[in-house]
């Protein structure tokens, strides 16, 4: 073996560069070629389309306000759903977590027979304490005892909506109070009260998650887990309360929901989890972990919104919604596999 | 116990006194019936890279754990800075500056530099802000830029995440956050076993001029040429001891491997290349 040092022939220096300000063009084409850009756009165009097209009914103060109120509790899920796919999870049981957050918070509320202030207050403490326990399961199951994240939220999903059943004897509960239909239909200066207590979750979210230490440590879980724990996070401790917040939001969602429809909806939420992936991904958080954002999964939400609302107005079959989502989702998860190749052959 | 400041640049070009920043003494480390270590002394002194050489199986993983608080020691002593200590978890380590660079890249690709430079150890506002875990961004960033201008590390961009950078640029990002962290000692396992050559030869000049800055740099190693390129002093083990410890003039790759595979000790049969 030869102990011959070669010299290099192509020294390239370290150059004493002094770091450029975060330069602001650069800053700005890169947020231009994200996805919730890329996204946006095709929000507004879909919007404009369906503006000129139908002027009259689908610009309408009452659609747009229709709109609103159809994505508001999908909207709740899908932010607890983006913290979890940003951590590098998966939460499947969101749909049933609801109904049975909602079976419990109404069956409280039947119970007490009232129509206070206290009966709203009890219903949603309920409904919320239902919720952020199946959470706290889930997140228990998956950050403890290691079970996958998909098999966990799966049985969960049966599971909640089993004891749902169980608790109603398979029959809707009907008896809301009045005080939550209020809030279920009314407005404060037009716009619907679930409107406005979603627009201040998905505020709070996105800010909690984009400029605090516990958002910042959701993206360094969900990027190098390993990492994150050799860097003193308490890894398991923040898996366990993103499940914790994903199924309390799910309690939320729940009584929203009630509010509006004044029934527990057993059967209305199967689809709901699949929904939420569907905005979340959409919305350009990666089904890896590590990257994402609240903007982009209000876009993601919305997107499927306006193209069911806008294809039911201008008389097309609703149906075609589903195909063309279902399309754009593989789309999306394409460009997000494509840019991750490019990326990471360095 | 909180052990002195650790020297200053000033004081790193002296030749190391009597006194190594971390020394160990007679650690013995069992796993079950595998004794892994069988009383091994190591010293590692400020301002020096130490190396720390042995055949697969000589009990160098198994030592660096137990100097940086990942395992705990059967038997034996950790001194830092001549007074005794315990670790009894990686954190404790870090918190009396000890810090690992692991072989792995130990970074989050998504996040940016500076956000992987003060991971798990983010800054926040100050005041009322800061109470609600508010990140100070713009100070982790400036801070960050001067760590990587001082180590003369240039990325190509601080504000994109990591995943844009090459495998060399992403070590070195690594290695800037031990050395912003440690004050004392920095392990470094294999830093250039991901590596191309160019990236090898960046982080071995930035292994050098981490010494300069008067912490005590321990690199594990595979790679003879790389140990002889920068180290001062090489500690080799063998079968869980030390058996020798050389200043690093003169000597070739033949005796590291001679030293490692104890064809030094007259009869050894087994000569393995390294």
């Amino acid at each position: 073996m030869s102990q011959t040092i070669v010299a290099p022939t192509a020294e390239d220096p370290v150059p004493t560069t002094v770091q450029p300000p975060p330069n602001l063009s650069r800053r700005l084409r890169a947020g231009m070629t994200s996805s919730p850009a890329y996204m946006g756009v095709i929000l507004v165009v879909l919007f404009l389309f369906f503006t000129i097209m139908r002027p009259d009914t689908f610009a309408s103060l009452f659609n747009l306000r229709n709109i609103f109120l159809d994505a508001a509790t999908l909207m709740i899920l899908a932010t607890g759903m983006t913290y979890v796919m940003i951590a590098g999870g998966f939460d499947l049981s969101i749909g049933s977590v609801l109904v049975f957050a909602g079976v419990c918070g109404a069956k409280t509320m039947e119970a007490m027979g009232t129509n206070t202030v206290f009966t709203l207050v009890a219903g949603l403490a309920v409904s919320l304490l239902a919720g952020g326990a199946w959470g706290l399961f889930n997140g228990f199951c998956i950050s403890r005892l290691r079970v996958s994240a998909l098999i966990t939220t799966l049985g969960s999903m049966g599971a909640a909506l089993g004891m749902a059943y169980l608790v109603t004897g398979g029959n809707d509960v009907r008896t809301v109070p009045k005080m939550l239909m209020t809030i279920g239909h009314g407005t404060v200066f037009g716009v619907p009260w679930l409107v406005v207590i979603t627009t201040v979750v998905a505020i709070v979210a996105g800010v909690v998650l984009h400029m605090t230490k516990f958002g910042r440590h959701t993206f360094l879980v969900g990027s190098n887990p390993e990492a994150a724990r050799r860097a003193g996070i308490n890894v398991q401790r923040h898996v366990l309360l993103l499940y914790g917040l994903s199924g309390l939001l799910a309690g939320l969602a729940a009584m929203l929901s009630l509010g509006r429809f004044s029934t527990t909806t057993l059967e209305g939420h199967g689809t709901d989890p699949l929904e939420a992936v569907t905005a979340v991904v959409l919305g350009g958080t990666s089904l890896y972990g590590g990257s994402g954002s609240i903007i982009g999964t209000v876009v993601g939400v919305f997107i499927p919104a306006v193209l069911a609302n806008g294809f039911i107005i201008m008389g097309v079959q609703p149906f075609w919604q589903m195909v063309v989502i279902g399309f754009v989702v593989i789309a999306a998860v394409y460009v997000d596999q494509l840019k991750r190749q490019s990326r990471d052959r360095v | 116990m909180q052990p002195p400041p650790a020297d200053t640049a000033s004081s790193a070009s002296v030749a190391p006194g009597p006194v190594a920043v971390l020394e160990a003494r007679g650690i013995v480390k069992r796993f079950g019936h595998v004794e892994a270590l069988r009383g091994v002394d190591f010293e590692a002194h400020a301002g020096e890279v130490t190396a720390l050489i042995g055949d697969n199986g000589a009990g160098k993983s198994t030592l660096v754990k137990i100097l940086s608080g990942v395992y705990q020691a059967t038997a034996g002593n950790i001194l830092l800075d001549g007074c005794n200590v315990t670790f009894n978890s990686p954190s404790d380590a870090h918190a009396l500056g000890i810090e690992t660079v692991y072989q792995d890249l130990s970074v989050a690709p998504d996040l940016t530099p500076s956000a992987n430079m003060f991971m798990g150890r983010e800054l926040v506002l100050p005041g009322l802000l800061g109470k609600f875990g508010f990140l100070d961004n713009a100070r982790m960033r400036r801070e960050s830029a001067e760590a990587f201008q001082r180590l003369k590390v240039s990325l190509k961009d601080i504000d994109m995440p990591i995943a844009s950078l090459s495998g060399g640029q992403r070590q070195s990002v690594a290695i800037c956050r031990s050395i912003m962290w440690a004050k004392q000692v920095v392990f470094m396992d294999e830093p250039t076993a991901a590596l191309g050559v160019v990236q090898t030869r960046r982080t071995l000049e930035l292994v050098r001029r981490i010494c300069d800055t008067g912490v005590a740099v321990v690199l594990i190693s595979h790679n003879m040429r790389d140990v002889l390129e920068v180290a001062d002093t090489i500690e080799v083990l063998r079968l869980g001891r030390r058996i020798a410890r050389l200043r690093n003039n003169n000597i070739s790759i033949q005796d590291l491997v001679g030293a490692m595979t104890g064809a030094l000790d007259s009869t050894a049969d087994e000569q393995v290349t390294a």
